[in-house]
């Protein structure tokens, strides 16, 4: 805006101001209205759905899958868009926080005159399509329920062994399954593909004393294991060998 | 030399003229009441001069084709005041340590009195307060409304967005369930990813290189103290500047001179 225009505003705005309405009590009532609409759907919401607490943390428990409230799905879920390990820093901030960056600055540079939005095409475009991904990564999201069953078939070399082989894999699988990995990792046609790496060959790629090293201390946003390696190792070295025979 | 007389002195300044219409003084036990009341507002006005800027908040005019959508931004408000409240009853019960926090909040959703109720207007609450800022926020978008001369409103309104969020998740830890403790870990453990002040970012907020018996009360600390603080700072500001520069018109409300003004109507008579 040059001079001219923040004038030319400053004046019309002065109009339409004259022509308005005192504050008290015509937009006092308007607001006061809302607020009672605000007050009664938050009591509904808090009589109709609760407060139900969940079973206490236990930091030695592994057999919880995180999630996040509703309104940091958005967040979540550009993990999962963004899939190379190198680019997790970029998904986890760097996206993150260029977008902040633009929509703190963004009077700084959409300084158009025009205010009305069908006559500043790219901000509404703009602004219609943030909305979009936004409600489509919430949905995602939201729809994405926590996996806890992973049907991958006992491998030819470990059904050869013997029952006992099939018996820790299949325990093996249980484990891992209760421990909500599928909610970051893909296991055959199980689990979300993001955002950590698929697993459905990691067997093949690390061998078991690297997958053990990992779980025990993983690469941030993966929490470790290390507790459930204390507590109970016979179900902390099942899943270590599930995972290796993974392949 | 003749000296010239001095003026009278002026009679007592401080004797204030009668209000109209009470030449006999108040009259009734009614009468009374109104004019203790009266001379308590102006005790205090005198020594605060409230009423100027009172009468400059309220008595402002909202400009023509205001409508509901210029609510929203007031009912955040009121959702974060909703939240104070139940904010405040919750944490007369709640205790913020490792061991004793989710006890607490069992002891309020099955023994205090209403505490579920409250407990769950707090945790709606938040709910409906993402909301409603995200919709007063495109509706600040569409409307053009962050141009000239509200360019700063807008990046305080940017910076409230980020505390609600920030509330959010600090506060999504202190029920102290197995889904709150697991979701701030991992949420703990994405901000450490981040370049540079990622890892301290993290420590500071894990009070130390490993969720610990202090992280909790930090948590709250941060939940109930800093950034509400922050937010209410902030919310005086934005208000201040909404009352300084006015609420917008809706875009497509075109300014009109009055009839009487305008330049082909006026004739003159010579």
């Amino acid at each position: 805006m040059n001079k001219q225009e923040k004038e030319q505003y400053l004046r019309d705005y002065g109009t339409l101001k004259n022509q308005g309405k005192p504050f008290f009590p015509y937009a006092v009532a308007k607001d006061s209205a809302m607020a009672l609409v605000t007050m009664a759907v938050i009591v509904a919401m808090a009589i109709v759905l609760g407060a139900e607490l969940g079973p206490k943390a236990d930091p030695s428990s592994t057999t919880y899958t995180p999630r996040p409230e509703w309104y940091f799905f958005f967040l979540f879920e550009v993990l999962k868009v963004i899939k190379p390990p190198a680019l997790v820093p970029l998904a986890t901030i760097g996206v993150p926080t260029i977008c902040l960056i633009l929509l703190f600055l963004l009077p700084f540079y959409d300084r158009g005159a025009e205010r009305r939005p069908e006559r500043r095409p790219i901000a509404t475009t703009a602004g219609i399509f943030v909305v979009c991904a936004m409600g489509y990564l919430t949905y995602l999201g939201a729809a994405a329920g926590p996996p806890t069953q992973i049907d991958i078939p006992v491998p030819a070399n470990i059904s050869s062994q013997g029952p006992e082989a099939v018996a820790s894999f299949e325990a093996g699988s249980q484990v891992v399954a209760q421990s909500g990995c599928a909610a970051c990792h893909q296991f055959g046609e199980n689990g979300n593909s993001g955002p950590g790496p698929a697993l459905t060959d990691i067997g093949a790629r690390l061998p078991a004393q690297a997958i053990q090293r990992t779980l025990l201390n993983p690469s941030a946003p993966m929490p470790s294991f290390s507790a459930l390696s204390k507590d109970s190792p016979e179900q902390f070295a099942q899943m270590v060998s599930f995972l290796a025979a993974l392949k | 030399m003749p000296k010239l007389k001095l003026p009278a002195a002026p009679s007592n300044p401080l004797t204030s003229p009668k209000r109209p219409g009470k030449e006999y003084g108040p009259s009734g036990a009614l009468g009374h009441a109104e004019e203790a009341g009266i001379s308590a507002v102006d005790w205090i006005d005198e020594r605060t001069s409230l009423s100027g800027g009172l009468r400059w908040a309220m008595f402002r005019k909202v400009p023509k084709g205001t409508n509901w959508f210029y609510t929203l931004g007031s009912s955040t408000m009121f959702a974060f005041l909703s939240q104070s409240v139940t904010g405040v009853f919750l944490a007369f019960y709640y205790d913020p340590s490792a061991t004793r926090a989710y006890e607490s909040i069992q002891y309020i959703n099955n023994e205090v009195f209403l505490g579920e109720f409250v407990h769950g207007m707090h945790r709606w609450g938040s709910s409906v307060m993402v909301i409603l800022i995200f919709l007063h926020m495109g509706r600040t978008f569409f409307f053009g409304a962050y141009k000239y001369p509200r360019e700063l409103n807008w990046v305080i309104g940017v910076a409230l967005l980020v505390m609600t969020m920030t509330m959010s998740f600090s506060g999504y830890l202190l029920p102290f369930d197995q889904r709150s403790y697991w979701a701030t870990i991992v949420g703990v453990n994405i901000n450490g990813t981040g370049p540079l002040v990622g890892p301290y970012l993290s420590e500071f907020l894990r009070a130390g290189p490993y969720f610990g018996a202090t992280t909790l009360s930090r948590f709250y600390a941060i939940h109930m103290l800093m950034v509400p603080g922050a937010i209410a700072a902030l919310m005086g500001f934005h208000l201040y500047l909404v009352a300084k520069l006015g609420t917008t018109a809706p875009p497509w409300v075109k300014a009109k001179a009055p009839e009487e003004l305008r330049e082909d109507k006026v004739t003159v008579n010579l």
